[in-house]
């Protein structure tokens, strides 16, 4: 005998069971039609497989699981699916679902099944399949996917397999009749069961008000293979529940939040197994089940096995209800059943009772009086709850300290409803408050996730917004590098980049003066400091260094960009400019020196000095303008040397050459050795003649379309008028004289008149000209 | 065939709120008859004018709070709260003591906390202290017992009629009967040794008539323990601490302290043990809360009754640690079924 632990808590309502077992073990009529639920277990409702008209065969399936957790469902008996539409179903809320309409035939022919010889020979997951396509879902209370429970990963070691026979609930004698009737069929499916999940115990626990059915499973347990041990336990309600019962036969707790896979234990009805054996050695599907018919309204209580689907109310009348005092009508237990409000609603899996209640037997609650506090819903809880604070806590709202009491380990057994002085509604509080406080979750999981979305988009908002302002500064970027290519390029071309390198230079230039001047003064404020006696010497002498290093830095800036830019070379005027300085300097040093010497002023060396500095400065300079004079000159003068100069210039030639001559003619009435004038007048006119040529050549460069100076033009024409008078009165005088030279001035005369003519015309064709370039 | 569509259970333990206030006034009779018993008609007048008092006042602010009146007074709790405080005053004390008493029993520490179940103290005792600080005089000036008046039979306590007189102010308790409480002279003894007290004493001689008053409390608490009207948990801590601790300092020195039996029999203790500590509206609430709350109880009057200024110290025992309850609920809440350890304090873990 194994040994028993308890649980906290519970109680002992009226059992009532006797009621229904008055009578044997009977099998419900066939109803008129059967109701069939797509959902009668936890999980996803079932796919139908057949439509409205297709005929079916008992066993057949009709619905096929959707998903993992969801079920099969067959067809109870043969007839005709009548129709495929929503029904009220078993709900404690009282809602329609989608059910599956047979309309029997009367036949009960089954579909083509045989069961299996050795179930020991079928893989693991053969076997798991065979359950699942028998359509087997818990048949004691919530009606999870049995197949799911038995066929657990590899990382699930079960240690014990624990038979929920209990029926702890009053009223209830469904599991008490199958364990007298058919122990041997929950034997063989333990056997099933033991084979799938392989357990080192299996323990079937019933309370100690079903001998009979104690005695029938430890007789059908003593031929099996297995060691399997039936544990009678004190009738205590809840001690059915799941938790409960492990906690009754193992002494271990099923952590918060755990299942009880989780530490090697699992659960499974009698009912549950029995319909195992049912579908593994004869190929049946669960298609029926035994209910308890039972309640003061009903005239001959017991037990039926029933076809799933069937109407409530063709049970009722099976068993004779009265109508008139039928007041309650209770699925399941009286502590966790709920009501239904419709006697067309089917019996469905999970349906081990239905109690057809007078007023008399459930009485309306009494209205609810003030909680005291008295504590006996305390000594009751089977979970360890504080229920009376709860109570509190859900009539305040106060859902968060409802949490901290572990309002969610609440099984809802309605113990500390049941012993309530006050006939406080606790179990409905702990409902309300479990509803807002799931509502409050799923509203805070849609906030968090709104909130995620929300910070994702303005995230991808501000990448975006940064993702242009790149590309838009990028663009900038590129049309600058363009731009400043195209700058460089076009100077180049027309005007020497000397500008900008110019303005560098003299940045440099300034910055180095500037670094030199800082240098220096930090070298000063050195010396103040050391003979100060400062203590922060080492931070001026690594101001210092710094200065210097900057300094440095700067001048080689500087004299990199001077190699890089050489100056461009100064221009004529400016060296004539410093030469010129450089004179009046020397000058001005003379005469200062003079002074000092005749004064005998001690400064006299030092000026000394100076101006032989000056002199050579002035020297350098004047040789320097020598020199770009004599590189510039010629290009210069025939560039920018204009008419006028060059006219000036061949005139000065004349002028000298004539001078030279007269000279030349001088000494040569002299006498005297004119040999080297002879040379010089030579040179004379040859540069005369060079000017000439200069000049001459300038005036035929001179483009056309700037036209001749109308002024000029003038001028040349009175010129000419004016040498023709002249001319013309000096042929008169000599005429009149009779000078030789007559003739030579009638052919100058006539020279003069033509160039007169030439000029005239000239100017006349400089004024059309000038006329219709005003014009234009 | 209208089907009722209600969510379970559908069971119902027949069960009144009122039902357990009955057994607990019920319980409560057999101190009162050895009150009657061995002081006279007093606390019987004094009981039921507490009652009819505690009821109108209890109907009045009901009125004023609209709420159903026969269904409030159903509960049997101001009935009660009157008994408790009447078995606690002195048998042949003025009617308007207990008048007041009851009003601010009633109205102010009750409904004006919200009615039954919502108030933090318990009513009987606040009203007792309340009138404990304001009429000393009155609630000191106890009555001898028979026993002590003339020894052998009831004839020397005041007939039906003068105990109404007196209790109305028509009279005068005869200065014959009036005398000190054993805790009053125990608490007054000075620098008397124990021993020189019990043989000077002839009420200490005497104490029979509270050892069965006593007694007949602890008879109505085992009846309430047994029909579970409440658990052992409180009184059994409280009594026991109080033994533990007057042990302890008798042990140590017999001639200063008074042996355990003359605090667990004198006095309220029992009433208070029994009847008013266990009032479950202002105690602890788990089995552990109630096991800390009964104890300190217990160390309490100890203290008070030793250290304090006052003889007895039931009300202010059971008044401070009606002000510890809601605490120890938080930090003495049950293991939940599945958790490792259980939940302490306020916030969540």
């Amino acid at each position: 005998m194994s040994r028993i632990w308890s649980f906290h808590g519970g109680i002992h309502p009226p059992e009532n069971k006797r009621q229904s077992l008055q009578r044997p073990l009977e099998r419900a009529p066939l109803p008129a039609q059967l109701i069939l639920p797509l959902q009668q277990h936890i999980g996803a409702p079932a796919t139908p497989l057949v439509e409205v008209g297709d005929k079916v065969l008992k066993g057949q399936a009709i619905a096929e699981p959707t998903g993992h957790v969801s079920v099969y469902l067959h067809a109870p008996t043969s007839g005709t699916v009548s129709a495929i539409d929503c029904y009220p179903v078993p709900h404690p809320s009282g809602m329609d679902g989608l059910c599956i309409v047979i309309e029997p035939d009367g036949q009960e022919q089954w579909i083509e099944h045989q069961g299996v010889d050795d179930f020991r020979s079928l893989e693991k997951a053969e076997l798991a399949t065979l359950i699942r396509h028998a359509g087997i879902s818990g048949m004691g209370g919530a009606g999870f996917p049995t197949e799911i429970k038995l066929h657990l990963s590899d990382d699930h070691i079960v240690n014990t397999l624990i038979i929920n026979g209990v029926e702890c609930e009053p009223y209830i004698t469904a599991d008490d009749t199958l364990m007298r009737e058919r122990a041997e069929d929950i034997i063989g499916g333990i056997e099933i069961a033991a084979h799938l999940i392989k357990p080192t115990h299996c323990l079937i626990g019933i309370e100690d008000n079903k001998p009979e059915a104690a005695m029938a499973l430890t007789r059908a347990a003593r031929n099996s293979e297995l060691d399997i041990e039936v544990v009678v336990v004190p009738t205590k309600y809840p001690s059915g529940g799941e938790k409960q019962l492990i906690k009754l036969l193992t002494g271990v707790e099923v952590p918060f939040g755990r299942l009880p896979a989780d530490i090697g234990i699992v659960v499974q009805n009698v009912s549950t197994m029995a319909a195992i054996y049912r579908a593994v050695h004869h190929g049946e599907p669960l298609i029926s089940r035994i209910t308890t018919l039972t309640g003061d309204a009903l005239a001959n209580p017991g037990n039926v096995e029933v076809l799933i689907g069937t109407p409530i109310s063709e049970l009722l009348a099976y068993a004779g209800a009265d109508s008139q005092r039928l007041n309650r009508l209770v699925m399941g237990g009286p502590m966790m059943g709920y009501t239904l409000n419709d006697p067309q609603i089917p019996v469905i899996k999970t349906s081990n009772c239905i109690i057809a209640a007078t007023a008399e037997e459930f009485p309306e609650a009494a209205p609810a009086q003030d909680c005291i506090r008295c504590g006996h819903c305390e000594q009751v809880c089977p979970v360890g709850l504080l229920p009376q604070q709860l109570h509190w806590f859900a009539k305040g709202k106060e859902f968060d300290k409802a949490l901290s009491h572990n309002l969610m380990d609440c099984i809802e057994c309605g113990a500390c409803s049941y012993v309530c002085l006050s006939n406080i509604p606790l179990v409905q509080y702990y409902r309300f408050a479990k509803g807002e406080i799931r509502r409050e979750q799923f509203d805070q999981r849609n906030a968090e996730q709104a909130r995620i979305r929300f910070e994702a988009r303005q995230q991808r908002l501000e990448r975006e917004k940064q993702e242009k302002a790149d590309k838009r500064k990028a663009r900038a970027e590129t049309a600058s590098r363009a731009q400043t290519a195209r700058k460089a390029l076009t100077p180049a071309d027309s005007q020497p980049a000397t500008v900008d390198p110019q303005a560098q230079l003299k940045l440099l230039k300034t910055a180095a003066a500037v670094a030199r001047t800082k240098l220096k003064k930090a070298d000063k404020a050195l010396v103040q400091a050391q003979t100060d006696g400062v203590d922060d010497l080492a931070e001026l002498q690594a101001a210092i260094d710094g200065a210097k290093a900057k300094a440095e830095q700067s001048q080689q800036a500087l004299e990199q960009a001077e190699q890089q830019n050489p100056a461009p070379p100064p221009t004529l005027a400016e060296l004539k400019i410093a030469a010129a300085t450089a004179r009046t300097k020397v000058n001005k040093t003379e005469k200062a020196l003079a002074d000092a010497e005749t004064k005998g002023v001690p400064s006299a060396d030092k000026l000394r000095s100076s101006l032989e500095g000056l002199r050579a400065k002035a020297d350098a300079a004047q040789l320097a303008l020598e020199q770009a004079e004599a590189n510039t000159a010629p290009p210069a003068a025939a560039e920018e040397m204009d008419i006028k100069q060059l006219k000036t210039a061949a005139s000065i030639a004349r002028t000298k050459l004539k001078k030279a001559q007269k000279t030349l003619q001088a000494a040569q009435e002299a006498g005297e050795d004119s040999a080297s004038l002879q040379q010089q007048v030579d040179q004379l006119s040859q540069q005369s003649d060079t000017a000439q040529q200069a000049f001459a050549a300038a005036e035929a460069a001179q483009p056309k379309s700037t036209g001749p100076d109308l002024k000029a033009l003038k001028s040349a024409a009175a010129i000419a008028r004016t040498k023709i008078k002249k001319t013309e009165k000096a042929l008169a005088d000599a005429q009149q004289k009779g000078l030789a030279s007559a003739t030579a001035l009638a052919a100058g005369l006539e020279k003069l008149k033509t160039k007169a003519q030439h000029a005239e015309q000239a100017l006349a064709d400089a004024k059309q000209l000038a006329n219709t370039e005003t014009v234009d | 065939m209208a089907l009722l569509h209600i969510s379970s259970p559908h069971a119902h333990k027949a069960g009144h709120a009122g039902n357990l206030m009955r057994q607990v006034i019920i319980a409560a009779l057999p101190g009162l008859a050895a009150l009657c018993y061995y002081f006279g008609w007093g606390p019987l007048i004094n009981v039921l004018l507490a009652s009819v008092l505690a009821l109108l006042f209890e109907a009045a602010v009901i009125k004023l709070r609209r709420r159903p009146i026969g269904f409030y007074l159903g509960d049997y709790s101001a009935i009660l709260t009157a008994l408790l405080l009447a078995l606690a005053l002195p048998p042949y004390i003025p009617w308007w003591t207990t008048t007041i008493g009851i009003f601010f029993a009633i109205v102010i520490a009750k409904q004006l906390y919200g009615g039954l179940g919502q108030n933090p103290f318990n009513p009987a005792m606040i009203a007792y202290a309340l009138l404990l600080i304001s009429f000393p005089v009155e609630m000191t000036r106890w009555s001898a017992p028979f026993t002590l008046i003339d020894g052998t039979s009831g004839a020397a306590l005041p007939s039906f009629g003068d105990a109404l007189a007196i209790i109305f102010g028509q009279a005068q308790l005869p200065d014959a009967v009036t005398m000190a409480t054993p805790l009053e002279v125990f608490k007054h003894k000075g620098a008397v040794t124990t021993e020189e007290l019990w043989s000077q004493s002839a009420l200490l001689n005497g104490l029979e008539p509270w050892q069965g008053i006593s007694l007949a409390y602890l008879a109505g608490g085992i009846y309430l323990l047994i029909r579970k009207v409440y658990t052992w948990h409180i009184p059994g801590a409280m009594l026991f601490s109080l033994f533990m601790i007057s042990g302890f300092f008798y042990g140590s020195d017999p001639s200063n302290y008074a042996p355990p039996l003359f605090h667990l029999t004198l006095g309220a203790t029992m009433l208070g043990a029994f009847f008013i500590a266990t009032d479950p509206v202002t105690a602890a609430t788990s089995n552990k809360g109630k096991l800390i709350y009964g104890a300190s109880i217990g160390i309490l009057v100890y203290l008070i009754r030793n250290w304090g200024n006052y003889p007895d110290a039931i009300a202010f025992a059971i008044l401070l640690m009606n002000l510890t309850a809601p605490f120890l609920d938080y930090y003495t809440r049950p293991r939940t079924y599945g958790h490792k350890q259980a939940q302490r304090g306020i916030g969540r873990k």
